[in-house]
Protein backbone atom coordinates (compact mmCIF):
# COMPACT_ATOMS: atom_id res chain seq x y z
CA UNK A 1 0.00 0.00 0.00
CA UNK A 2 1.64 3.45 -1.28
CA UNK A 3 1.83 6.10 1.02
CA UNK A 4 -0.72 8.80 1.15
CA UNK A 5 2.18 10.93 1.84
CA UNK A 6 3.52 11.50 -1.79
CA UNK A 7 6.35 14.10 -2.58
CA UNK A 8 3.26 15.38 -4.28
CA UNK A 9 1.50 15.65 -1.47
CA UNK A 10 4.50 17.08 0.70
CA UNK A 11 5.24 19.44 -2.34
CA UNK A 12 1.82 21.10 -1.95
CA UNK A 13 1.64 20.88 1.63
CA UNK A 14 5.28 22.71 1.65
CA UNK A 15 5.01 25.10 -1.02
CA UNK A 16 0.78 25.87 -1.44
CA UNK A 17 -0.42 27.46 -4.68
CA UNK A 18 -2.44 30.18 -4.81
CA UNK A 19 -2.49 30.69 -0.81
CA UNK A 20 -3.47 33.75 0.41
CA UNK A 21 -6.71 36.26 0.01
CA UNK A 22 -8.82 38.04 -2.99
CA UNK A 23 -9.50 41.96 -2.32
CA UNK A 24 -12.75 41.45 -4.02
CA UNK A 25 -13.87 37.87 -4.40
CA UNK A 26 -17.46 36.66 -5.91
CA UNK A 27 -17.77 33.83 -4.44
CA UNK A 28 -16.05 33.04 -0.53
CA UNK A 29 -16.47 30.39 1.62
CA UNK A 30 -15.51 28.66 4.95
CA UNK A 31 -15.81 25.55 6.67
CA UNK A 32 -13.63 23.51 9.32
CA UNK A 33 -12.96 20.00 10.44
CA UNK A 34 -13.90 20.53 14.39
CA UNK A 35 -12.40 16.78 14.65
CA UNK A 36 -9.18 17.89 14.22
CA UNK A 37 -8.98 21.40 13.74
CA UNK A 38 -8.74 21.64 9.72
CA UNK A 39 -9.80 25.03 8.61
CA UNK A 40 -10.11 25.99 4.75
CA UNK A 41 -11.37 29.14 3.15
CA UNK A 42 -12.22 29.37 -0.50
CA UNK A 43 -12.23 32.24 -2.75
CA UNK A 44 -12.90 32.69 -6.46
CA UNK A 45 -12.76 35.83 -8.61
CA UNK A 46 -14.99 35.77 -11.92
CA UNK A 47 -14.39 37.37 -14.80
CA UNK A 48 -17.42 38.84 -16.66
CA UNK A 49 -18.45 35.51 -18.58
CA UNK A 50 -18.37 34.04 -15.36
CA UNK A 51 -15.14 32.08 -15.87
CA UNK A 52 -12.84 31.85 -12.28
CA UNK A 53 -10.27 34.36 -13.44
CA UNK A 54 -8.61 33.88 -9.90
CA UNK A 55 -8.75 31.86 -6.90
CA UNK A 56 -7.24 31.75 -3.25
CA UNK A 57 -6.98 29.33 -0.85
CA UNK A 58 -6.08 30.03 3.10
CA UNK A 59 -6.14 28.22 6.01
CA UNK A 60 -4.43 25.58 8.72
CA UNK A 61 -4.73 22.06 9.25
CA UNK A 62 -3.22 18.57 8.70
CA UNK A 63 -0.86 17.80 5.13
CA UNK A 64 -4.08 16.15 3.52
CA UNK A 65 -6.57 18.82 3.66
CA UNK A 66 -4.56 21.64 3.05
CA UNK A 67 -2.54 19.78 0.05
CA UNK A 68 -5.62 19.12 -1.39
CA UNK A 69 -6.47 22.63 -1.00
CA UNK A 70 -3.48 23.84 -3.40
CA UNK A 71 -4.67 21.39 -5.93
CA UNK A 72 -8.17 22.30 -5.96
CA UNK A 73 -7.35 26.07 -6.63
CA UNK A 74 -5.39 24.85 -9.64
CA UNK A 75 -8.18 22.74 -11.24
CA UNK A 76 -11.06 25.71 -10.68
CA UNK A 77 -8.99 28.60 -11.95
CA UNK A 78 -10.38 29.12 -15.63
CA UNK A 79 -13.28 27.22 -15.28
CA UNK A 80 -16.80 28.39 -15.88
CA UNK A 81 -18.70 28.36 -12.17
CA UNK A 82 -20.88 25.83 -13.96
CA UNK A 83 -17.58 23.04 -14.46
CA UNK A 84 -16.42 24.16 -10.94
CA UNK A 85 -19.98 23.07 -9.49
CA UNK A 86 -19.53 20.13 -10.95
CA UNK A 87 -15.66 18.97 -10.02
CA UNK A 88 -16.42 15.47 -8.37
CA UNK A 89 -14.53 13.82 -5.56
CA UNK A 90 -13.31 11.40 -7.64
CA UNK A 91 -11.21 13.71 -9.54
CA UNK A 92 -10.01 15.28 -5.84
CA UNK A 93 -9.39 11.81 -4.98
CA UNK A 94 -7.27 10.85 -7.69
CA UNK A 95 -4.94 13.49 -7.49
CA UNK A 96 -4.26 12.80 -3.94
CA UNK A 97 -3.71 9.19 -4.62
CA UNK A 98 -3.29 6.32 -1.95
CA UNK A 99 -5.74 5.05 0.14
CA UNK A 100 -7.91 7.11 2.92
CA UNK A 101 -9.85 6.17 5.78
CA UNK A 102 -13.10 7.06 6.02
CA UNK A 103 -11.69 10.09 8.27
CA UNK A 104 -8.27 11.20 6.20
CA UNK A 105 -11.70 11.55 3.08
CA UNK A 106 -13.11 13.95 5.30
CA UNK A 107 -9.45 15.90 5.27
CA UNK A 108 -9.32 15.71 1.81
CA UNK A 109 -12.41 17.00 0.42
CA UNK A 110 -13.06 19.39 3.12
CA UNK A 111 -12.07 22.21 0.29
CA UNK A 112 -14.08 20.63 -2.27
CA UNK A 113 -17.12 20.97 0.18
CA UNK A 114 -16.05 24.47 1.31
CA UNK A 115 -15.76 25.49 -2.93
CA UNK A 116 -19.33 24.03 -3.46
CA UNK A 117 -20.80 25.33 -0.73
CA UNK A 118 -19.64 29.11 -2.03
CA UNK A 119 -20.65 28.38 -5.57
CA UNK A 120 -23.70 27.41 -4.16
CA UNK A 121 -24.61 29.83 -2.26
CA UNK A 122 -23.38 32.17 -5.44
CA UNK A 123 -25.57 31.12 -7.56
CA UNK A 124 -28.29 31.48 -5.45
CA UNK A 125 -29.41 27.71 -5.57
CA UNK A 126 -29.67 26.37 -2.05
CA UNK A 127 -32.11 24.10 -1.93
CA UNK A 128 -30.49 21.68 -5.03
CA UNK A 129 -27.05 22.25 -2.85
CA UNK A 130 -28.81 20.45 0.50
CA UNK A 131 -28.23 16.87 -0.62
CA UNK A 132 -25.18 17.25 -2.15
CA UNK A 133 -23.15 18.86 0.48
CA UNK A 134 -24.30 16.53 3.22
CA UNK A 135 -22.76 13.92 1.64
CA UNK A 136 -19.28 15.47 2.94
CA UNK B 1 -14.12 -8.50 51.80
CA UNK B 2 -11.75 -10.39 50.76
CA UNK B 3 -8.55 -8.58 51.64
CA UNK B 4 -6.52 -11.81 51.66
CA UNK B 5 -6.88 -12.36 48.06
CA UNK B 6 -6.21 -9.18 47.29
CA UNK B 7 -3.02 -8.92 49.45
CA UNK B 8 -2.02 -11.64 47.52
CA UNK B 9 -2.47 -10.51 43.90
CA UNK B 10 -1.18 -7.02 45.16
CA UNK B 11 2.17 -8.90 46.18
CA UNK B 12 5.17 -8.08 43.83
CA UNK B 13 6.31 -11.08 41.48
CA UNK B 14 9.84 -11.23 40.58
CA UNK B 15 9.33 -11.44 36.77
CA UNK B 16 6.91 -10.21 34.56
CA UNK B 17 7.01 -12.14 31.75
CA UNK B 18 5.14 -9.89 29.26
CA UNK B 19 6.40 -12.45 26.57
CA UNK B 20 4.10 -14.96 28.52
CA UNK B 21 1.74 -12.57 28.86
CA UNK B 22 1.16 -11.14 25.25
CA UNK B 23 0.67 -14.98 24.51
CA UNK B 24 -2.24 -14.83 25.77
CA UNK B 25 -3.55 -12.06 23.57
CA UNK B 26 -4.62 -13.19 19.66
CA UNK B 27 -4.40 -10.15 18.11
CA UNK B 28 -0.86 -9.25 19.08
CA UNK B 29 0.35 -11.66 16.06
CA UNK B 30 -1.65 -9.23 13.45
CA UNK B 31 0.54 -8.03 10.93
CA UNK B 32 0.24 -4.08 9.45
CA UNK B 33 2.14 -3.66 6.32
CA UNK B 34 4.00 -6.62 6.73
CA UNK B 35 5.39 -5.14 10.42
CA UNK B 36 4.06 -6.57 13.78
CA UNK B 37 0.59 -4.73 15.07
CA UNK B 38 1.94 -1.92 17.61
CA UNK B 39 -0.94 -1.29 19.53
CA UNK B 40 -0.92 2.12 21.51
CA UNK B 41 -4.29 3.15 21.71
CA UNK B 42 -5.13 1.57 25.21
CA UNK B 43 -6.45 4.48 26.44
CA UNK B 44 -9.35 4.24 24.00
CA UNK B 45 -9.77 0.55 24.40
CA UNK B 46 -7.59 -2.31 25.52
CA UNK B 47 -7.03 -5.74 23.77
CA UNK B 48 -8.57 -9.15 24.94
CA UNK B 49 -6.76 -11.85 26.37
CA UNK B 50 -8.00 -15.46 24.77
CA UNK B 51 -9.27 -16.14 28.68
CA UNK B 52 -12.10 -13.22 28.17
CA UNK B 53 -13.19 -14.40 24.82
CA UNK B 54 -13.32 -17.92 26.00
CA UNK B 55 -15.58 -16.99 28.46
CA UNK B 56 -17.89 -15.18 26.13
CA UNK B 57 -17.89 -18.29 23.76
CA UNK B 58 -18.80 -20.46 26.83
CA UNK B 59 -21.37 -18.36 27.55
CA UNK B 60 -22.86 -18.19 24.41
CA UNK B 61 -22.49 -22.19 23.53
CA UNK B 62 -23.03 -23.42 26.91
CA UNK B 63 -25.56 -21.80 29.22
CA UNK B 64 -26.85 -18.91 27.44
CA UNK B 65 -30.11 -17.53 28.62
CA UNK B 66 -31.44 -14.70 30.76
CA UNK B 67 -31.30 -13.74 34.14
CA UNK B 68 -33.23 -14.01 37.26
CA UNK B 69 -36.55 -14.93 35.41
CA UNK B 70 -36.16 -18.40 34.72
CA UNK B 71 -36.40 -21.41 36.72
CA UNK B 72 -34.29 -24.14 34.35
CA UNK B 73 -30.98 -24.84 34.86
CA UNK B 74 -29.16 -22.79 32.14
CA UNK B 75 -31.27 -19.81 33.38
CA UNK B 76 -29.68 -20.48 37.22
CA UNK B 77 -26.53 -20.95 35.98
CA UNK B 78 -26.75 -17.84 33.85
CA UNK B 79 -27.70 -15.82 36.51
CA UNK B 80 -24.92 -17.52 38.96
CA UNK B 81 -22.03 -16.18 36.61
CA UNK B 82 -23.79 -12.76 36.37
CA UNK B 83 -24.29 -12.37 39.96
CA UNK B 84 -20.26 -13.63 40.58
CA UNK B 85 -19.10 -11.07 38.21
CA UNK B 86 -20.95 -8.30 39.75
CA UNK B 87 -19.06 -9.96 43.10
CA UNK B 88 -15.54 -10.41 41.08
CA UNK B 89 -16.11 -6.53 40.59
CA UNK B 90 -16.73 -5.62 43.77
CA UNK B 91 -13.47 -7.29 45.21
CA UNK B 92 -11.65 -5.52 42.58
CA UNK B 93 -12.46 -2.35 44.05
CA UNK B 94 -12.97 -3.40 47.48
CA UNK B 95 -16.66 -2.50 47.63
CA UNK B 96 -18.54 -3.02 50.80
CA UNK B 97 -20.32 -4.83 48.99
CA UNK B 98 -21.85 -6.41 45.42
CA UNK B 99 -25.19 -4.19 45.86
CA UNK B 100 -23.04 -1.47 45.14
CA UNK B 101 -21.93 -2.43 42.06
CA UNK B 102 -24.48 -1.28 38.40
CA UNK B 103 -23.72 -2.74 35.58
CA UNK B 104 -24.16 0.22 33.08
CA UNK B 105 -22.86 0.09 29.12
CA UNK B 106 -19.76 2.40 29.90
CA UNK B 107 -18.53 5.57 31.98
CA UNK B 108 -20.09 7.35 29.90
CA UNK B 109 -23.62 6.07 31.27
CA UNK B 110 -22.23 5.49 34.14
CA UNK B 111 -21.76 9.23 34.60
CA UNK B 112 -25.05 9.62 33.39
CA UNK B 113 -26.84 7.93 35.42
CA UNK B 114 -25.16 9.61 38.54
CA UNK B 115 -26.46 12.94 37.31
CA UNK B 116 -29.86 12.10 36.23
CA UNK B 117 -30.39 9.80 38.90
CA UNK B 118 -28.50 11.43 42.10
CA UNK B 119 -28.21 15.28 40.56
CA UNK B 120 -31.38 15.70 40.03
CA UNK B 121 -32.54 14.92 43.88
CA UNK B 122 -29.79 16.62 45.14
CA UNK B 123 -28.39 19.41 42.77
CA UNK B 124 -30.92 22.61 43.26
CA UNK B 125 -31.41 26.19 42.20
CA UNK B 126 -28.16 28.01 42.58
CA UNK B 127 -25.93 24.95 43.99
CA UNK B 128 -22.25 24.40 42.05
CA UNK B 129 -20.93 21.54 40.86
CA UNK B 130 -17.14 21.31 40.40
CA UNK B 131 -15.40 19.83 37.44
CA UNK B 132 -11.74 20.17 36.32
CA UNK B 133 -9.97 22.08 33.14
CA UNK B 134 -8.94 18.16 32.14
CA UNK B 135 -11.90 16.04 31.66
CA UNK B 136 -13.33 13.59 29.00
CA UNK B 137 -16.26 15.34 27.69
CA UNK B 138 -18.47 12.26 29.29
CA UNK B 139 -17.83 13.83 32.80
CA UNK B 140 -18.26 17.71 31.82
CA UNK B 141 -21.70 17.10 29.63
CA UNK B 142 -23.71 15.25 31.82
CA UNK B 143 -23.39 18.33 34.41
CA UNK B 144 -23.80 20.85 31.98
CA UNK B 145 -27.07 19.56 31.35
CA UNK B 146 -28.32 18.83 34.56
CA UNK B 147 -27.04 22.54 35.73
CA UNK B 148 -29.01 24.13 32.66
CA UNK B 149 -31.75 22.03 34.01
CA UNK B 150 -31.95 23.24 37.60
CA UNK B 151 -30.10 26.72 37.13
CA UNK B 152 -27.12 25.37 38.74
CA UNK B 153 -23.59 27.06 37.73
CA UNK B 154 -20.10 24.64 37.11
CA UNK B 155 -16.85 25.59 38.76
CA UNK B 156 -13.38 24.83 36.87
CA UNK B 157 -10.37 23.70 38.72
CA UNK B 158 -7.44 25.05 36.25
CA UNK B 159 -4.56 23.32 35.62
CA UNK B 160 -1.10 23.98 35.58
CA UNK B 161 1.78 24.43 32.79
CA UNK B 162 2.76 20.44 33.80
CA UNK B 163 -0.61 19.62 33.95
CA UNK B 164 -1.79 19.19 37.43
CA UNK B 165 -4.89 20.68 39.02
CA UNK B 166 -4.54 24.18 40.87
CA UNK B 167 -5.31 23.29 44.88
CA UNK B 168 -5.92 27.06 44.92
CA UNK B 169 -9.22 26.91 42.68
CA UNK B 170 -10.16 23.76 44.42
CA UNK B 171 -10.66 25.68 48.09
CA UNK B 172 -11.49 28.29 46.47
CA UNK B 173 -14.71 27.01 44.52
CA UNK B 174 -15.46 24.78 47.74
CA UNK B 175 -15.28 27.63 50.09
CA UNK B 176 -17.04 29.87 48.00
CA UNK B 177 -20.01 27.70 49.24
CA UNK B 178 -23.36 25.40 47.83
CA UNK B 179 -21.07 23.04 46.13
CA UNK B 180 -22.80 19.67 45.59
CA UNK B 181 -20.81 17.38 43.89
CA UNK B 182 -16.84 17.35 42.58
CA UNK B 183 -16.69 15.39 39.54
CA UNK B 184 -12.94 14.42 38.63
CA UNK B 185 -10.89 12.24 36.70
CA UNK B 186 -8.60 9.58 38.25
CA UNK B 187 -5.93 9.90 35.63
CA UNK B 188 -6.21 12.07 32.18
CA UNK B 189 -6.98 10.11 29.16
CA UNK B 190 -4.89 13.07 27.61
CA UNK B 191 -2.07 13.92 29.82
CA UNK B 192 -1.50 10.83 32.42
CA UNK B 193 -1.98 13.18 35.37
CA UNK B 194 -3.08 10.67 38.39
CA UNK B 195 -4.74 13.33 40.59
CA UNK B 196 -5.03 13.02 44.34
CA UNK B 197 -8.44 11.88 44.74
CA UNK B 198 -7.84 10.69 48.30
CA UNK B 199 -6.84 14.02 49.51
CA UNK B 200 -9.45 15.91 47.48
CA UNK B 201 -12.48 13.84 48.19
CA UNK B 202 -11.18 14.22 51.79
CA UNK B 203 -11.62 18.16 51.43
CA UNK B 204 -14.76 18.01 49.40
CA UNK B 205 -16.55 15.81 51.94
CA UNK B 206 -15.87 18.18 55.15
CA UNK B 207 -17.80 20.43 52.95
CA UNK B 208 -20.48 18.42 52.57
CA UNK B 209 -19.78 17.91 49.20
CA UNK B 210 -19.99 14.41 47.49
CA UNK B 211 -17.15 12.96 44.63
CA UNK B 212 -17.39 10.88 42.04
CA UNK B 213 -14.72 10.09 40.14
CA UNK B 214 -13.74 9.04 36.66
CA UNK B 215 -11.57 5.75 37.05
CA UNK B 216 -11.73 4.87 33.28
CA UNK B 217 -7.51 5.59 33.22
CA UNK B 218 -6.98 4.31 36.76
CA UNK B 219 -9.39 1.32 37.10
CA UNK B 220 -7.54 -0.90 34.24
CA UNK B 221 -3.97 0.45 35.75
CA UNK B 222 -3.75 0.36 39.25
CA UNK B 223 -5.18 -1.47 42.62
CA UNK B 224 -7.73 0.67 43.63
CA UNK B 225 -9.70 0.52 47.24
CA UNK B 226 -13.10 2.81 47.08
CA UNK B 227 -12.59 2.67 51.20
CA UNK B 228 -9.43 4.12 51.06
CA UNK B 229 -10.18 7.03 48.04
CA UNK B 230 -13.56 7.44 50.00
CA UNK B 231 -15.10 8.42 46.64
CA UNK B 232 -18.75 8.71 46.54
CA UNK B 233 -19.23 7.04 43.14
CA UNK B 234 -16.74 5.86 41.11
CA UNK B 235 -17.43 5.27 37.03
CA UNK B 236 -15.76 2.78 34.45
CA UNK B 237 -15.43 1.06 31.45
CA UNK B 238 -15.08 -2.68 30.85
CA UNK B 239 -13.80 -2.67 27.45
CA UNK B 240 -10.73 -0.32 28.91
CA UNK B 241 -9.77 -3.34 31.35
CA UNK B 242 -9.25 -6.16 29.01
CA UNK B 243 -13.30 -6.73 29.08
CA UNK B 244 -15.81 -6.72 26.40
CA UNK B 245 -17.37 -3.72 24.64
CA UNK B 246 -21.10 -2.78 25.84
CA UNK B 247 -20.11 -3.26 29.62
CA UNK B 248 -19.25 -0.86 32.50
CA UNK B 249 -19.77 0.19 35.93
CA UNK B 250 -21.14 2.62 38.23
CA UNK B 251 -19.94 2.04 42.21
CA UNK B 252 -22.04 4.14 44.34
CA UNK B 253 -22.22 3.85 48.14
CA UNK B 254 -24.52 1.45 49.49
CA UNK B 255 -26.62 4.98 51.59
CA UNK B 256 -26.68 7.07 47.96
CA UNK B 257 -27.79 4.24 46.08
CA UNK B 258 -30.34 3.73 48.23
CA UNK B 259 -32.12 6.89 48.15
CA UNK B 260 -31.86 7.43 44.57
CA UNK B 261 -34.60 7.39 42.00
CA UNK B 262 -34.42 4.79 38.80
CA UNK B 263 -32.35 5.82 35.50
CA UNK B 264 -34.31 3.64 32.69
CA UNK B 265 -37.30 2.46 34.10
CA UNK B 266 -39.14 -0.88 33.11
CA UNK B 267 -38.68 -4.62 33.43
CA UNK B 268 -36.12 -5.87 36.04
CA UNK B 269 -36.17 -3.46 38.36
CA UNK B 270 -39.49 -3.04 39.47
CA UNK B 271 -41.23 -5.04 42.65
CA UNK B 272 -44.70 -4.68 41.59
CA UNK B 273 -46.56 -3.23 38.42
CA UNK B 274 -50.03 -1.80 38.56
CA UNK B 275 -51.60 0.43 35.76
CA UNK B 276 -50.92 3.68 37.67
CA UNK B 277 -48.39 2.67 40.05
CA UNK B 278 -45.25 1.12 41.09
CA UNK B 279 -42.32 -0.23 43.26
CA UNK B 280 -38.99 -0.41 42.70
CA UNK B 281 -36.62 -3.01 43.60
CA UNK B 282 -33.39 -2.37 45.76
CA UNK B 283 -30.16 -1.15 44.35
CA UNK B 284 -28.30 -2.60 42.50
CA UNK B 285 -31.53 -3.76 40.34
CA UNK B 286 -33.32 -0.95 40.78
CA UNK B 287 -30.97 0.88 37.93
CA UNK B 288 -30.61 -2.43 35.90
CA UNK B 289 -33.66 -2.05 33.70
CA UNK B 290 -34.63 -5.07 30.95
CA UNK B 291 -31.76 -7.38 30.06
CA UNK B 292 -28.59 -6.25 30.40
CA UNK B 293 -25.14 -7.08 28.65
CA UNK B 294 -24.93 -10.68 30.21
CA UNK B 295 -22.27 -11.86 28.48
CA UNK B 296 -20.43 -8.92 28.71
CA UNK B 297 -20.69 -8.44 32.54
CA UNK B 298 -19.65 -12.29 32.61
CA UNK B 299 -16.37 -11.28 30.37
CA UNK B 300 -15.95 -8.59 32.56
CA UNK B 301 -15.75 -10.83 35.56
CA UNK B 302 -13.55 -12.93 33.38
CA UNK B 303 -11.08 -9.69 32.79
CA UNK B 304 -11.48 -9.08 36.24
CA UNK B 305 -9.85 -12.46 37.25
CA UNK B 306 -7.21 -11.88 34.70
CA UNK B 307 -5.94 -8.73 35.76
CA UNK B 308 -5.86 -9.57 39.63
CA UNK B 309 -4.30 -12.71 38.72
CA UNK B 310 -1.43 -10.66 37.06
CA UNK B 311 -2.08 -8.20 39.98
CA UNK B 312 -2.89 -4.84 39.50
CA UNK B 313 0.59 -3.82 41.38
CA UNK B 314 2.31 -5.64 38.69
CA UNK B 315 0.23 -4.10 36.29
CA UNK B 316 1.18 -0.23 37.59
CA UNK B 317 4.81 -0.82 37.89
CA UNK B 318 5.07 -2.18 34.28
CA UNK B 319 3.24 0.61 32.86
CA UNK B 320 5.45 3.18 35.04
CA UNK B 321 8.50 1.14 33.40
CA UNK B 322 7.05 1.79 30.01
CA UNK B 323 6.19 5.24 30.40
CA UNK B 324 9.18 6.21 31.50
CA UNK B 325 11.58 4.44 29.45
CA UNK B 326 8.52 6.10 26.49
CA UNK B 327 9.15 9.66 28.01
CA UNK B 328 13.14 9.50 28.09
CA UNK B 329 13.06 8.02 24.62
CA UNK B 330 10.66 10.66 22.87
CA UNK B 331 12.38 13.39 24.91
CA UNK B 332 15.21 12.71 22.50
CA UNK B 333 13.29 13.65 19.58
CA UNK B 334 14.19 17.20 18.24
CA UNK B 335 11.49 19.41 17.90
CA UNK B 336 8.92 16.87 19.71
CA UNK B 337 6.65 18.72 22.83
CA UNK B 338 5.04 16.64 25.60
CA UNK B 339 2.03 17.03 27.56
CA UNK B 340 1.82 16.10 31.22
CA UNK B 341 4.05 15.60 33.90
CA UNK B 342 7.60 14.67 33.71
CA UNK B 343 8.07 12.62 36.77
CA UNK B 344 6.68 9.10 35.71
CA UNK B 345 5.49 8.48 39.28
CA UNK B 346 2.74 10.92 39.13
CA UNK B 347 1.06 9.45 35.78
CA UNK B 348 0.05 6.78 34.51
CA UNK B 349 0.59 5.59 31.07
CA UNK B 350 -0.86 7.78 28.49
CA UNK B 351 1.75 10.31 26.85
CA UNK B 352 0.34 12.77 24.61
CA UNK B 353 2.67 14.88 22.55
CA UNK B 354 3.14 17.18 19.08
CA UNK B 355 6.16 17.16 16.41
CA UNK B 356 6.72 20.94 15.69
CA UNK B 357 3.87 21.85 13.75
CA UNK B 358 3.10 18.34 12.21
CA UNK B 359 -0.56 17.48 12.17
CA UNK B 360 -1.42 15.51 14.61
CA UNK B 361 -3.91 12.99 11.81
CA UNK B 362 -0.18 13.03 9.71
CA UNK B 363 1.71 12.43 12.88
CA UNK B 364 -1.22 9.30 13.29
CA UNK B 365 -1.21 8.60 9.66
CA UNK B 366 2.55 8.09 8.99
CA UNK B 367 2.49 5.85 12.01
CA UNK B 368 0.25 3.90 10.72
CA UNK B 369 2.01 3.16 7.67
CA UNK B 370 4.48 1.60 9.75
CA UNK B 371 1.85 -0.50 11.98
CA UNK B 372 1.77 1.60 14.74
CA UNK B 373 -1.69 2.44 16.31
CA UNK B 374 -1.89 5.33 18.48
CA UNK B 375 -4.85 8.43 18.63
CA UNK B 376 -4.83 11.90 17.28
CA UNK B 377 -7.21 14.85 18.05
CA UNK B 378 -8.75 16.00 20.44
CA UNK B 379 -9.23 12.83 23.09
CA UNK B 380 -12.89 14.11 23.53
CA UNK B 381 -11.28 16.09 25.57
CA UNK B 382 -12.08 20.07 23.58
CA UNK B 383 -11.70 22.15 26.81
CA UNK B 384 -8.61 20.86 27.51
CA UNK B 385 -7.31 21.51 24.07
CA UNK B 386 -8.01 25.12 24.26
CA UNK B 387 -6.26 25.18 27.61
CA UNK B 388 -3.09 23.76 26.10
CA UNK B 389 -3.41 25.67 22.96
CA UNK B 390 -3.12 23.24 20.77
CA UNK B 391 -5.87 22.36 18.13
CA UNK B 392 -4.80 18.28 18.37
CA UNK B 393 -2.30 15.81 19.81
CA UNK B 394 -0.40 12.88 19.17
CA UNK B 395 -1.44 10.69 21.90
CA UNK B 396 0.26 7.21 22.75
CA UNK B 397 -0.96 4.93 25.96
CA UNK B 398 0.89 1.78 27.24
CA UNK B 399 -0.73 -1.59 29.40
CA UNK B 400 0.38 -4.70 30.53
CA UNK B 401 1.57 -5.89 27.31
CA UNK B 402 3.62 -3.37 25.93
CA UNK B 403 7.48 -3.51 25.23
CA UNK B 404 10.27 -1.27 25.01
CA UNK B 405 11.07 -2.44 21.70
CA UNK B 406 7.55 -1.60 20.58
CA UNK B 407 8.08 2.56 22.29
CA UNK B 408 11.08 1.78 20.04
CA UNK B 409 9.14 1.18 16.78
CA UNK B 410 7.44 4.35 18.15
CA UNK B 411 10.34 6.54 18.46
CA UNK B 412 11.65 5.32 14.96
CA UNK B 413 8.41 6.12 13.67
CA UNK B 414 8.16 9.37 14.96
CA UNK B 415 11.41 10.36 13.71
CA UNK B 416 10.95 8.89 10.07
CA UNK B 417 7.84 11.70 10.51
CA UNK B 418 9.75 14.00 11.02
CA UNK B 419 12.02 13.93 8.10
CA UNK B 420 9.20 13.22 5.61
CA UNK B 421 7.90 16.52 7.05
CA UNK B 422 11.00 18.27 7.33
CA UNK B 423 10.70 19.78 10.80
Amino acid sequence: MSSVYSEIILDYYRHPRNKGTLIDPQISAKDSNPLCGDIIEMQLELDKNNNVKDVRFNGQGCAISQASASMLTEIVKGKTVEEARKISKEEILSLIGGQLSAVRLKCALLSLKVLKTGIYSYLGSAGDSKEELSQF
Amino acid sequence: MQRHAQVLSNKKTSTYDVARIRADFPILQREINGRPLVYLDNAATSQKPIQVIQTLDQFYNYYNANVYRGVYRISEEATVAYEEARRKIANLINAKDPSEIIFVRGTTEAINLAACSWGRSNVGLGDSIMLTEMEHHSNIVPWQQLAREKGASLKYVGISDDGRLVRDEFHQHLEAGNVRLFAATHVSNVLGTINPIRELAGEAHKQGCKVLVDGAQSVPHMPIDVQDLDCDFLTFSGHKMCGPTGIGVLYGKRELLQEMEPYQSGGEMIREVHLYETTFKDPPFRFEAGTTDIAGAIGLGAAADYLTKLGLRNIRDHDKEITKYALSALGKVKGLKMFGPADPETRGGVVSFNLADVHAHDMASMLDEDGIAVRSGHHCAQPLMERLGVPATTRASVYLYNTEEEIDRLVESVERAGRVFKI
